[in-house]
């Protein structure tokens, strides 16, 4: 999947405020067995859509990611925690969300999203009640300005590591920066395995 | 000087500090990897047209999608199905292509990442690794930075050796007192992540010290640094002693002879000085752990056996309570289960084995019980039979299996029904973690097997198992 630049997207806002919601409920473990980052999007929150049956659950509130081909994801607290599998974030992206933001956001889940072009942002609580008040209703977000533009006018400004700034609003990579410092990787290494002679 | 021990790692392993809004580049002594988030990373590599660049730093094996039943008449492994066959088909060929050496089928050595590094001596103190799964933290349990990346950080190791990384928070843990016999490394990292939360670690490096520490054996200390992330915490430490020494000498590849005595000489400095600072410190009582047993879908809803289960204050808890079929204010002795799965990268060790293995010997499970006994390697299965352990749990009813993930994930076959109770020594029971619908119990090695002789959630003392000093 080649990332997408993103410097400034208006979209729907869709608050999920389950606390916890690990990356086994993002994706089940079961649509892993595939050598592939395409694909995983038709499984998003697999099990919390469909029944065990098949059936979709219309108390699910993914709608507005099915009608309007993207959306920011408002979700509770401690997001994305368990499995390191980076498919829960090819599975969000791909699905059309792009951006997360949450008062809490587990470890590796923010760095593979942040790596991938999925914006993850974390907020205070009192910013994310705000935001849930806007559930269902566009939300302008601008990376450049480091805000977000509620319907009312309102602005929210958020904090973003700059590294992942810089990555996101160029479309850059980190392998691409890495391989321009292998001469330095390379020194390091030496003088670590003299120093272990 | 007043570094921590994790702050002793960074530093020996920064290759530039962070500088322009760019985070810490950091070399990476060991990565190991898997069939299920690798593929993708060597794509990327063929995509740019990348080597591996220290093939001799990586190992494979194959653990999280490989059957756990016997090879079929003609050697073949009996996949669930062909995306499975195909992805273990690709790490073979990716290996190949690469150099990688890989502890696969017929190897003698395969097993779950976390538990063969180990047991080959490739996990060292003072070493930085990394592997695509979060559990990861395992290998801390030597003293050494280990951390889950994702698969784009997967190729990025591949192809430079390096990460970008942010320097993590630190923060102390002070187990004081001794754990109480018969208690285990397990129950106690449910009860420090019942009393610190999910979130407790996030953004921290966890060091664990303290008495009840020290008194771990090597297996217990990896069970708990293994259980670290589901406190939110990527990685944990414990800072190496004897017991650490003792067990990686002799291992095939640990240093040997003169070149093993400087090595230890180098660990010991692997402590943290007495005046180094952390981010945070907290202290919490090991002497008081009974046995932990989780009722919810997350790790942190757990309780002992006897404790009446908490009323719901929020959504969360009641969704967990419905999904689980089990009622606030009851206790959990007695609940009624179907499954009882021992094994994973959390308790899938020989010591493991044995708790197990106590509790079963001369017992029979309960009819209706479904007993998965499956060791984390194939070396651990190798040094099980030779105890004699798996003729103790055939005997008992339950199945002796061959090493892998298995029902910890359940992504290779091993599933549990769909509103099945099971109680299983792994160490996630988030909703469909055992298969959709699937209701996990997360407890003890000890705890499974008492549970699966009486048929439901009891203890080995109420089996009138004595307890081990």
């Amino acid at each position: 999947m080649s990332r997408k630049a993103f410097t400034r997207l208006a979209a729907p806002l869709i608050h999920l405020p389950e606390p916890d919601l690990d990356t086994d409920q993002i994706i089940p473990a079961r649509f892993l067995t595939t050598t592939r980052r395409e694909g995983l999007g038709p499984f998003l929150f697999y099990d919390r859509r469909y029944g065990t049956d098949g059936t979709p659950r219309p108390d699910f509130p993914l709608r507005p990611l099915e009608r309007h081909g993207c959306a920011f994801l408002l979700a509770g607290h401690n997001f994305g925690c368990g499995s390191s599998r980076e498919h829960a974030v090819w599975a969000l992206l791909e699905a059309g969300v792009r951006a997360v933001i949450s008062t809490r956001l587990a470890d590796i889940f923010r760095g593979n999203a942040l790596r991938n072009g999925l914006l993850a942002i974390e907020l205070p609580p009192a910013q994310v009640l705000r935001l849930a008040r806007c559930a269902g209703q566009e939300v302008l977000i601008d990376l450049l300005e480091r805000e977000m533009r509620l319907p009312d006018g309102e602005r929210i400004p958020f904090a973003i590591d700059p590294f992942a700034r810089y990555a996101m609003l160029r479309g850059a990579d980190e392998l691409d920066l890495l391989l321009e410092l292998i001469p330095e990787i390379e020194r390091h290494e030496r003088e670590r395995e003299a120093e272990h002679a | 000087m007043r570094l921590s021990l994790f702050e002793k790692i960074w530093r020996a392993h920064q290759v530039r500090p962070p500088a322009l809004g760019a985070p810490a580049v950091l070399s990476i002594d060991l990565h190991l990897v898997h069939e299920v988030t690798s593929p993708q990373a060597f794509a990327e590599l063929a995509r740019r047209g990348l080597k591996v660049r220290r093939p001799e730093r990586t190992l494979a094996t194959l653990d999280h999608a490989t059957p756990t039943s016997p090879a079929d008449a003609q050697g073949r492994p009996p996949f669930a199905d062909e995306a499975c066959r195909a992805q273990a088909e690709k790490l073979i060929e990716n290996c190949a292509d690469h150099g990688i050496e890989l502890l696969g089928f017929g190897s003698g050595r395969r097993g779950i990442v976390h538990v063969i590094a180990p047991e080959l001596g490739l996990t060292q103190p003072g070493m930085t690794i990394v592997c695509g799964d979060s559990h990861t933290s395992t290998h801390g349990a030597f003293g050494a930075l280990a951390f889950g990346i994702g698969s784009s950080e997967v190729a990025q190791v591949l192809a430079t050796q390096c990460l970008f990384r942010h320097k993590p928070k630190s923060l102390r843990i002070e187990l004081r007192g001794r754990l109480r016999p018969g208690i285990s490394a397990k129950d106690l990292a449910l009860a420090l992540i019942h009393r610190f939360g999910t979130d407790g670690g996030t953004g921290h490096v966890v060091e664990f010290s303290g008495e009840a520490v020290r008194a771990l054996s090597m297996e217990a200390r990896m069970t708990l640094c293994n259980m670290a992330i589901e406190m939110g915490a990527p990685s944990a430490l414990i800072a190496p002693d004897e017991t650490t020494f003792g067990w990686i000498e002799g291992r095939p590849r640990a240093p040997k002879g003169e070149a093993f005595a400087r090595a230890c000489a180098r660990w010991q400095q692997l402590q943290s000085d007495p005046e180094a600072v952390f981010d945070r410190e907290l202290s919490f009582d090991a002497g008081t752990v009974g046995h932990r047993i989780s009722f919810g879908t997350d790790p942190a809803q757990n309780a002992g056996l006897d404790e009446p289960l908490p009323q719901p204050e929020g959504g969360k808890l009641r969704r967990a309570y419905e999904y689980m079929g089990l009622e606030p204010g009851k206790p959990l002795r007695d609940t009624p289960i179907d499954y009882v799965f021992i094994g994973s990268c959390t308790n899938g060790r020989l010591e493991d084995l044995r708790e197990a293995a106590k509790v079963l010997a001369g017992r029979r499970i309960a009819p209706g019980v479904r007993m998965l006994v499956v060791p984390g390697s194939e070396q651990v299965k190798r040094a099980a039979e030779e105890e004699g352990l798996h003729r103790i749990f055939l005997a008992a009813g339950g199945e002796w299996r061959e090493p892998g993930c298995s029902m910890c994930i359940a992504m290779n076959g091993d599933v549990v029904p769909p509103g099945k109770r099971c109680v299983s020594t792994s160490n996630r029971n988030f909703e469909g973690r055992q298969g959709p619908g699937a209701r996990t119990l997360l407890a003890s090695p000890a705890v499974a097997a008492a549970s699966a002789v009486a048929g439901c959630l009891t203890d080995p003392i109420a089996l009138q198992v004595e307890a081990a000093a």
